[in-house]
């Protein structure tokens, strides 16, 4: 079931260093929302916030609240490992797990929710999720082979398929493309259109036509001046944004005029 | 070597370049991966033909005798116990320091601090630098009775197992105290690799783990143990590899004795190489050539413990993370 997520008045430190500031925003379920901006706006920051990823690194936390349907996910008692087996993420990287089958690799997520599960079980998530990412055509022969084996765009793909065989209620992505050819990228950005039907999708891209593409609400970060925190300029459906921003900053970034 | 040198060359477009650094260093790195089967050979040989004089007046049983009288009359010897001490030492150092050698890797590199994990790693390499001597005084003056307890410990809980049990309610220089003493020699070799495996785990693989909602436990073993167990084997068999050859700190604790006894804490036991030491001042020449003989076994065996290591290493290698 997909959920919406909503941010509210949100800082990122890392350690002393305030990375992102002031950022309120609303992600609408099954929708795509786009995370645009420069390089070093923060736009990464703020989507690994969504599902606690951000806390990998030492000394990072987060001021303000992030809902998950109304349910903050910095709440006390809220445990990080839930938050990312609700909340999957795609990287910028493919990063199938080397050591793993392509079936192995999809299966991942699910195993470690802890559920047992019969054979024919596993091999009906394996084909759900692999169709589900458009991949089950490419691999069906060859399930037990190394997920590492595969292009670029499949590994991807497969990453995908990782990500929603726990069905979670929102799916983030890190500039999925950015490492793919365009092929490969027509082709994630196809299956992006079909998976938000099931699921709410944050992407992250420095992509304009992608963005343009792909998503339903456009987000806009940037930084407020040199050494300064990042934030959110200003959001909007993805054809305003595009045709008639509000902000000169926008409009600047957009048409190819920035920095 | 001598080849590289000699050549000049004419600048044209037609004809091989031939570049002098080129040629010097092609020519030296050959040489050096010559000169590592060169040496190989000439210390099997060596092996080979020093210790066939003994081998051939040895009225015992070479690999079975419990004994070590070579320059006797007849001469009698055998490797039995030394065979059975150095294996079974060990194995028990590896069985105490490849996980906590693991485990120390682990903690530095993904649980601790930066302050903490740095000084850590700084020294583990220390006591990686210790000369193995001071092990040895160390093990015999501090050990030898610190361990006591532990003995009786053992003896009193898991005696029945026969390796645990003091008959003699002796507890001294025994196999069990220089197993202890080897492991931990060899626990900041297996810390230490360890460790820099570890640090190559792409952070990529971690991320994907954490982000499918992983605890850090469970992101070590689905993303970082994967990874990072040909190195750990590596590890752990260079850890082997320095305990079955550790000489000093063996001779200094054990009371050599020839003979297989599985009562580990009972005082006995005896290695090769502390064997090797301790005997090659006074032997004679039948005796020196079987103490070669000894050599040569141990050369064999370390030998097929890094050939198993690497053939396990190299059995999934299409699913290691070098692809």
């Amino acid at each position: 079931m997909s959920k919406s997520v909503e941010l509210q008045d949100v800082d990122i430190y890392y350690g002393t260093f305030k990375a992102v500031e002031g950022v309120s925003l609303t992600v609408a379920k099954n929708a795509v929302t786009a995370f645009i901006g420069p390089s070093g706006c923060g736009k990464s920051t703020v989507l690994r916030t969504i599902n606690r990823m951000h806390e990998v690194i030492p000394g990072a936390y987060v001021k303000g609240k992030v809902l998950l349907n109304g349910e903050d996910i910095y709440g006390t008692g809220v445990d990080p490992v839930n938050v990312r087996r609700t909340i999957g993420m795609v990287f910028q990287r493919p990063n199938p797990f080397p050591t793993m089958s392509i079936a192995e690799n999809v299966l991942a997520g699910v195993r470690l929710a802890g559920e047992r599960m019969s054979k024919s079980d596993a091999e009906a998530v394996v084909e759900e999720s692999l169709r589900g990412a458009n991949l089950w055509e490419e691999v069906k022969d060859r399930l037990d082979r190394p997920g590492s084996g595969l292009s670029g765009g499949q590994q991807q793909r497969l990453c995908i398929a990782r990500a929603i065989a726990v069905k979670p209620d929102v799916l983030l992505m890190d500039e999925p493309c950015s490492a793919l050819d365009p092929i490969s990228t027509l082709a994630i950005e196809d299956l992006i259109r079909e998976l938000v039907e099931d699921y709410t999708i944050v992407i992250v891209t420095h992509n304009m036509q992608q963005a343009g593409r792909v998503s339903d609400t456009t987000a806009f970060f940037n930084l407020a001046g040199v050494g300064q925190p990042g934030r959110l300029v200003e959001s909007g459906t993805t054809s305003d944004i595009f045709s008639h921003p509000k902000e000169q900053a926008t409009e600047d970034y957009i048409s190819g005029r920035f920095g | 070597m001598a080849e590289s040198s000699t050549t000049t060359s004419t600048s044209s477009i037609s004809g091989a370049s031939v570049r002098r650094g080129d040629r010097a260093f092609s020519g030296v790195s050959r040489g050096a991966g010559l000169l590592v089967l060169v040496i190989m050979a000439a210390i099997a040989a060596f092996l080979i033909w020093r210790s066939i004089p003994s081998l051939a007046e040895n009225t015992g049983n070479f690999l079975t005798e419990q004994s070590w009288n070579p320059d006797g009359d007849p001469s009698v010897f055998g490797i039995g116990a030394l065979l059975f001490g150095t294996v079974v030492s060990a194995i028990i150092a590896m069985t105490l320091a490849v996980p906590v050698g693991i485990g120390i890797a682990l903690f530095i590199s993904l649980y601790a601090g930066r302050r903490l994990s740095s000084s850590l790693a700084f020294i583990t390499d220390l006591l990686a630098a210790v000369p193995s001597i001071i092990f040895g005084l160390w093990g015999l003056e501090v050990l030898l009775s610190g361990s006591e307890g532990i003995q009786v410990w053992l003896n009193d809980w898991v005696g029945w197992t026969i390796l645990f049990d003091n008959r003699l309610d002796l507890y001294g220089k025994s196999l069990f105290l220089a197993s202890l003493v080897l492991s931990i020699m060899i626990l900041p070799t297996v810390a230490a690799v360890s460790r820099e495996v570890i640090l190559q785990v792409p952070p990529g693989h971690k991320e994907a783990a954490l982000a499918l909602g992983a605890t850090r436990w469970e992101m070590v073993k689905m993303a970082v143990f994967p990874f990072a167990k040909p190195g750990m084997i590596s590890a752990a068999m260079l850890g082997l590899g320095r305990a079955l050859g550790e000489t000093i700190a063996v001779a200094l604790i054990l009371s050599a004795k020839f003979e297989v006894n599985w009562h580990l804490t009972e005082p006995g036991g005896n290695t090769f190489a502390a064997n090797i030491a301790l005997k090659w001042n006074e032997a004679g020449t039948t005796g020196l050539s079987a103490l070669i003989a000894s050599g040569l076994v141990l050369f064999v065996l370390t030998l097929t413990v890094n050939m198993v290591a690497r053939y396990i290493i190299a059995r999934r290698a299409e699913f290691s993370g070098a692809n």
